[in-house]
């Protein structure tokens, strides 16, 4: 079992938990994911490292609920604990195998969306623990749902935060801040941008237009997490990977979003029928009609 | 009296019943039947069913114990040899193996030995019998990478011998693809996987589950900081093949591991369990092997229609000949010498049908099988839901690329010595579907034996 230290609302719907872990926080690196599997009858649900401490061996996790899986983990509390916890899992961010003095000449963006806050985090932060300022967009819906906030600014260069609906920061999303930063005369040698796919997408369309490379993360629906079921297969370019392990960082330019947005929708029946279960708890009867009820 | 040519018939679940449900197709003798057929057994002295089989049983041994109706005795038999009898009297191809070899198969029916050597473990596992521990433990530390049956087996055998041996696997169950591959129905997990290897832990064995070796420690960490003097790589060939052509990237298409892995080891079937599968409503199932048959059957039992589609005929299917019999009773449709060309995906990218092209076949290829060729001009469309893909599984490179000095050859496989598994590296060895490719659950038990017999002998100089 691997015991919940800390359990935090950090929004609506976004939580935070520190969960021990000492074999995972003595290996990962930025850029890593864990599956998590809450009890005998959980999934098996990947979720990025937002930060870990090697001493205490605990991993940060941050998640949003948006289905029955999450939502049930969301009930969790310090105490608590996960049946199961496996990682690091995928490749670590390509810069941290990169030479220092190398990159300290680069100017770096990161783009965030939502809570891809929480896996841009620990980059960041590695970044600024190697002497390394970066410019941090972080955007969202609106400002209350702008999480992590003090503990970017501790750790950016220069920290935009964008809403959507213009509540705080930029008013606007991420795409229209990159603009601006580029139209204000800045030079950026790469993007590295985590969100939801079709943030993602776009980002990369514009970056490719003001010629930035750019990594994404990609989530993709997965199983093991370990290359032995192909779930989480993506076109990048014209080659076939398997985001758990060849990933989950690509080249942003590369990837062909439309078909993992639609791979992405494969089990929307079936979550909205475990999500309607959840919600009806002991009531639940079979009256969507499509999933027999509890037979 | 019955005919002594004949084997006694072993009860099995309804065809029409058990296309619809998830318990074990095959019931097993009882006492009474068991007894019978291990009377048709004529003790042979120079018995060549041994040499049939990769763990070398002593067939006549356990076989004469039954006559005299005591199991206990023919258990300690079979488990000098094997810690898993259960597992192996139920998935081995017996046919091809010690069954083949029997003096009574050149009149008859051979002696049903893997349906005795099943009826044996089956008592153990009822009874609790206990395998014989050793009596302490000699210090020396031991890590297995993977517990699947090779790793199971060398970490058994190991622990016999008194070592103290940890098991990592990825995974959060133990198993390999004894749990996460090979159905319920032919192999239940809490009756009989999960007991035999409740076995391995009374043996002393240690387990920890999601560690991935590789990524949350490495082998030279294991022995370099966690004081492991020796290593025994068992990690199987869990990488899946596709075929690649068009439309694979659909939803709706899967390879036959995610199909089956939602279905076995994350209990998709089971509707109390949280992890969805998309079982389809007509599906088809590219290959031939007992992978192909295993999710074929899943399928049919999910609720689909089910076509099997295999480039060559029937009389190269790999599938073990029991499979393809139980597959075909339970209504699976064989699209034979038939071969796909392309997916077809409807405008939301799900699977709405497949292009094939039929085949024929030429001469014999290097495998001593006759080549399948394309007949020009003889595409058509199948409209489909589901496509499973079962073409076949490498060994996931992630140990090799890993370890230093750890050699691998072209097929991404582990190189070992075969007597004693000896790998390039000091004090690692390794066996199994990871060294041979995909291969059998006994030959991978054969090589956890030769790993553990390498270790030994290495471990036991010092
Ligand atoms: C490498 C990786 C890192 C991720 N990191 C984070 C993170 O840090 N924080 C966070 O909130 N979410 C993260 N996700 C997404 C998270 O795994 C899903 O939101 C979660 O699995 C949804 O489960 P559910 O049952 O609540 O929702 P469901 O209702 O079952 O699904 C909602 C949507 O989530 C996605 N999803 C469902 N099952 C899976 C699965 N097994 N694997 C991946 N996606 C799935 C699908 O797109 C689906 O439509 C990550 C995913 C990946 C692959
Ligand atoms: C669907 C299916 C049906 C089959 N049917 C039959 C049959 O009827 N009869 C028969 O004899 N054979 C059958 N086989 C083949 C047989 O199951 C295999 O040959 C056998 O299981 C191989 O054993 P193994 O110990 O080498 O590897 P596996 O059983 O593959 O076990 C390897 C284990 O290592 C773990 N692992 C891998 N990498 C790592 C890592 N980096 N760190 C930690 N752990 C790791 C895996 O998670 C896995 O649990 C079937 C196979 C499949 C897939
Ligand atoms: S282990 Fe397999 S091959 Fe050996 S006797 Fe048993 S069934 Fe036959
Ligand atoms: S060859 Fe057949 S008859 Fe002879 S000992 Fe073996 S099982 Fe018995
Ligand atoms: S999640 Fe199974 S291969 Fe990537
Ligand atoms: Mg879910």
């Amino acid at each position: 079992m691997y015991k919940i230290l800390k359990a935090e609302k950090l929004a609506d719907m976004i939580y935070l938990m520190d969960v021990e872990a000492p074999r995972v926080a003595r290996h990962c690196e930025p850029g890593q994911f864990v599956i998590v599997k809450m009890d005998e009858k959980g999934e098996r649900i990947p979720l990025t490292i937002c930060d870990y401490d090697r001493e205490v061996g605990t991993i940060t996790i941050v998640f949003q609920t948006v289905g029955a899986s999450t939502h049930k983990m969301a009930e969790l509390k310090a105490g608590d604990a996960f049946r199961d916890f496996t990682g690091p899992l995928g490749c670590p961010s390509e810069f941290v195998g990169e030479d220092i003095e190398s990159l300290k000449n680069k100017k770096i963006l990161f783009v965030a969306g939502g809570v891809g806050a929480a896996p841009v985090y620990p980059q960041v932060k590695w970044m600024k623990e190697h002497g390394i300022d970066v410019d941090v967009i972080v955007g969202s819906k609106t400002k209350d749902m702008l999480i992590l906030e003090s503990e970017m600014r501790a750790v950016a260069g220069n920290y935009y935060p964008c809403t959507d609906d213009g509540t705080y920061g930029h008013a606007g999303m991420v795409t229209t801040k990159i603009e601006k930063l580029a139209e204000e005369g800045n030079k950026y040698d790469v993007c590295v941008a985590i969100g939801p796919m079709i943030m993602m997408k776009f980002v990369c369309l514009l970056t490719k237009k003001l010629n930035i490379p750019t990594i994404v993360s990609m989530n993709p629906i997965m199983v093991d997490g370990t290359g032995m079921c192909g779930a989480c297969r993506l076109h990048i370019g014209d080659e076939i990977k398997f985001a758990c392990v060849d990933g989950p960082e690509f080249d942003g330019h590369l990837v062909n979003f439309d078909e993992a947005m639609k791979r992405q929708q494969m089990y929307k029946t079936e979550e909205g029928r475990a999500m309607l279960k959840l919600q009806e708890g002991d009531t639940h009867h079979g009256g969507c009609g499509h999933c027999g009820g509890d037979k | 009296m019955a005919d002594v040519l004949k084997r006694v018939p072993v009860r099995e679940q309804d065809a029409k019943v058990r296309a619809t449900n998830f318990e074990e197709v095959c019931y097993g003798y009882n006492m009474e039947e068991a007894m019978e057929e291990a009377s048709r057994c004529l003790n042979c002295k120079n018995a060549k069913c041994i040499q049939g089989c990769p763990v070398s049983i002593n067939i006549p041994g356990f076989i004469s114990k039954i006559k005299e109706g005591n199991i206990e005795e023919a258990y300690k038999v079979i488990g000098e040899s094997s810690a898993l009898p259960a597992i192996c009297g139920r998935v081995c191809p017996q046919e091809s193996q010690c069954e083949c070899k029997c003096i009574r198969g050149i009149k008859g029916e051979p002696v049903s030995i893997g349906k005795l050597e099943r009826f044996v473990a089956d008592y153990a596992l009822e009874n609790d019998i206990k395998p014989v521990k050793a009596e302490k433990t000699n210090g020396h530390k031991v890590a297995v990478i993977g517990s699947g049956p090779s790793g199971l087996t060398c970490a058994g055998d190991l622990a016999k011998l008194g070592y103290e041996v940890t098991v990592f696997e990825a995974l959060h169950e133990l198993g390999g693809v004894l749990v996460y591959g090979i159905p319920e129905f032919r192999l239940p997990k809490q009756k009989v996987v999960k007991k035999e290897i409740e076995k391995v832990k009374e043996l002393g064995v240690k387990f920890e589950t999601n560690v991935v070796i590789g990524k949350s420690t490495t082998i030279d960490q294991l022995m370099e900081e966690e004081d492991f003097e020796a290593v025994f790589i068992g990690s199987g060939a869990g990488l899946p093949m596709f075929m690649g052509i068009p439309g694979e990237t659909a939803n709706g298409v899967f390879s036959a591991n995610e199909y089956l892995t939602r279905s076995n080891l994350m209990k998709a079937f089971d509707s109390s369990y949280d992890t969805p599968i998309a079982a389809g409503k007509k599906v088809a199932v590219v290959g031939g092997g007992n992978v192909a048959m295993d999710a074929a059957r899943t399928a049919l039992r999910l609720g689909a229609e089910v076509h099997i589609v295999y480039r060559r005929s029937e009389a190269e299917l790999p599938a073990r000949v029991e499979e393809v019999h139980h597959a075909k009773e339970e209504g699976v449709i064989f699209d034979l010498l038939t071969n796909p060309k392309e997916i077809l995906v409807d405008e939301n990218g799900w699977v709405k049908g497949m292009k094939v092209i039929k085949m024929e076949l030429g001469e014999p290829d290097a495998s001593g099988r006759r080549r399948p060729m394309e007949i020009p001009g003889s595409e058509y469309e199948i409209e489909l839901d589901t496509v499973i893909m079962s073409l076949g599984t490498s060994p996931n490179p992630l140990i090799a690329s890993t370890t230093k000095g750890l050699e691998t050859n072209r097929r991404k496989c582990i190189v070992a010595e075969e007597e004693n598994g000896q790998t390039s590296k000091a004090c690692v060895f390794a066996g199994g579907d990871a060294v041979t490719g995909a291969a059998t659950v006994i030959l991978a038990m054969g090589a956890g034996k030769a790993g553990a017999k390498g270790i030994h002998e290495l471990l036991s100089r010092k």
